[in-house]
């Protein structure tokens, strides 16, 4: 039996008096990838702050690994959108990598396990050779890939990601998916997404965020899904990377 | 250059003014850094109009009730004070940041002319406050710079790790149980003792240059925050010590010399960094 490691009841949030998220009930077990999506201003940013403790459900609760959010976040290991950071910071990825392990002490140097759990993490993501490169000269995905061994760096349980593949070309955006399901072997992993065609390829169940959420596994993923979350007559259109006008056939490449 | 050389072998406030230009360079290069990434100039600015309220209450209590307080320690307890009450308002308030900012630029201002204008006798020290005189240190101003000098060293060398992560990434920190408000005190502090270092040399007008045209361009010039740091300490160095040269040798205003010199750094390092490029 699997353990639950986020168990949300009868959750409400609302920033004043406008309604963001309502009477919200999930539960994500472990070694789970679960992807979050929904349409702009429905609220997945939201309850990923929810979830890391950076804000306060008006009701009900939230637990996650069997304690409240904000004892919890030391343990999630938080990979923000990589356009936010400002690119004139002057850090190296090794820089950045070892910022996933600043919590962990009291001040002063890092220790030689700091170092090691860090240069470990850049392994993990294929950035070893590249700890001496300066943040701001990487591409979107290299980049995107250091944040990742920063939460790797900091030995979380957890994963949260908000939108992993924004300002990421195609190809480095099947990368990050492939690490991301390496990754998952060993951690539950959250990914919140506008990107639903894309998402629902490689996780297990999606979490639909536009003011109520619901959880399907992702073979439900229909048109009659997609438009309660969205809320209007929607058409699908297969999105797939690798297709022609004629019709989707597979090409190998 | 001669002149200056042979001076500074004879009379002590040459020396005392070189050594406060070397101390001050030290922090202005670290904390300037810091102030440069994180994008807070502004913030410098205000706390550093904001110190003339205790410079001009301190040495009005000096002069006129023979208080044993300098317009030095007026600095220190008004920059501290600003510090606080910015932190304040930027983690718990509900006003809009700016506008308090220059609520406390202002009012600090304000409060120290008012007390220059009622204390007695030649109002020549609000020249010397708001354009800096790095030849009027004393003996006990040094030993304040130094003292302060080592605090913010030794700050910035314990929390290093902990203020690079606030200053890069303010979510991410939090998330990892750092405490942000605690340390972006912290580093505010700093940054009103660097401001104090830095108004007995050049002068409440021209902090902020000092602050961040060194550091913008040792930023440049390298990659990593400790090496703009030190890359910055160094350039504030030949700043202040060219500077004051300079300045002694043709009779021109010290701070702004300094300042001058620090602006032609900076295009310096805007112009080697184009060159390398191309």
């Amino acid at each position: 039996m699997k353990k639950t490691v986020i168990d949300v009841q009868n959750m409400s949030f609302s920033f004043g008096s406008l309604a963001v998220l309502e009477d919200v009930t999930f539960t994500i077990k472990e070694r789970e990838m679960i992807g979050v999506v929904g349409p702009n201003g429905g609220g997945k940013t939201t309850l990923l702050r929810l979830l890391l403790g950076l804000l306060k459900p008006n009701s009900g609760s939230i637990t996650i690994l069997g304690v409240p959010p904000e004892k919890a976040s030391h343990r999630i290991g938080y990979v923000p959108q990589q356009r936010l950071f400002d690119p004139l910071f002057p850090v190296s990825v090794l820089d950045v990598v070892m910022m996933g392990r600043v919590g962990k002490c009291w001040g002063g140097p890092f220790t030689k396990e700091d170092r090691e759990l860090a240069a470990q993490a850049l392994r993990d993501v294929d950035l070893y050779h590249k700890q001496q490169a300066a943040f701001a000269d990487l591409s979107g995905g290299q980049r995107q890939r250091t944040l990742i061994a920063r939460a790797l760096a900091s030995a979380a349980e957890l994963l949260f990601f908000d939108e992993p593949t924004a300002n990421v070309d195609s190809f480095a955006e099947q990368n990050i998916y492939n690490l991301l399901k390496k990754l998952n072997e060993k951690l539950t992993i959250i990914v919140v997404s506008h990107d639903v065609g894309f998402v629902s390829k490689y996780v297990s169940s999606v979490v639909c965020v536009n003011r109520l959420v619901h959880i399907h596994p992702t073979c439900e993923i229909e048109g009659k899904n997609i438009k309660d979350i969205y809320g209007a007559d929607l058409a699908m259109v297969r999105h797939d990377h690798r297709c022609s006008e004629k019709g989707h056939t597979w090409v190998n490449f | 250059m001669g002149q200056f050389l042979r001076d500074l072998q004879t009379y002590s406030f040459l020396q005392y003014a070189l050594i406060a230009g070397l101390l001050t360079s030290i922090s202005c290069g670290i904390i300037g850094s810091y102030v440069t990434v994180r994008r807070i100039t502004y913030i410098a600015g205000a706390i550093a109009h904001c110190t003339l309220g205790g410079m001009g209450a301190a040495r009005f209590l000096q002069k006129e009730y023979a208080f044993p307080v300098t317009p030095l320690q007026g600095a220190v307890a008004a920059a501290l004070l600003a510090a606080c009450i910015i932190a304040m308002v930027k983690h718990y308030g509900s006003q809009r940041e700016d506008t308090v900012l220059s609520a406390i630029y202002s009012i600090g201002m304000a409060i120290g002319i008012f007390f220059i204008s009622r204390t007695s006798g030649y109002n020549d020290d609000l020249m010397s406050y708001l354009f800096g005189d790095i030849l009027m240190v004393s003996q006990k101003d040094l030993l304040l710079i130094g003292a302060l000098d080592l605090i913010v060293v030794g700050v910035v060398f314990i929390f290093y790790n902990k203020l690079i992560s606030v200053c890069f990434d303010e979510e991410f920190a939090r998330i990892s149980g750092i405490s942000v408000e605690l340390f972006d005190l912290l580093l505010l502090l700093m940054i009103a003792l660097t401001v104090v270092l830095l108004v007995q040399v050049v002068g409440i007008v021209m902090v902020v240059a000092m602050l961040t045209l060194p550091a913008a361009g040792a930023g440049l010039l390298v990659k990593r925050l400790w090496h703009m740091m030190f890359t910055a300490i160094l350039l504030c160095l030949v700043c202040t010590t060219g500077g004051l040269a300079i300045s002694y040798q043709f009779d021109f205003p010290a701070g702004a010399t300094i300042i001058i010199m620090a602006g032609m750094v900076y295009f310096c390092a805007i112009a080697f960094k184009r060159l390398k490029k191309t």
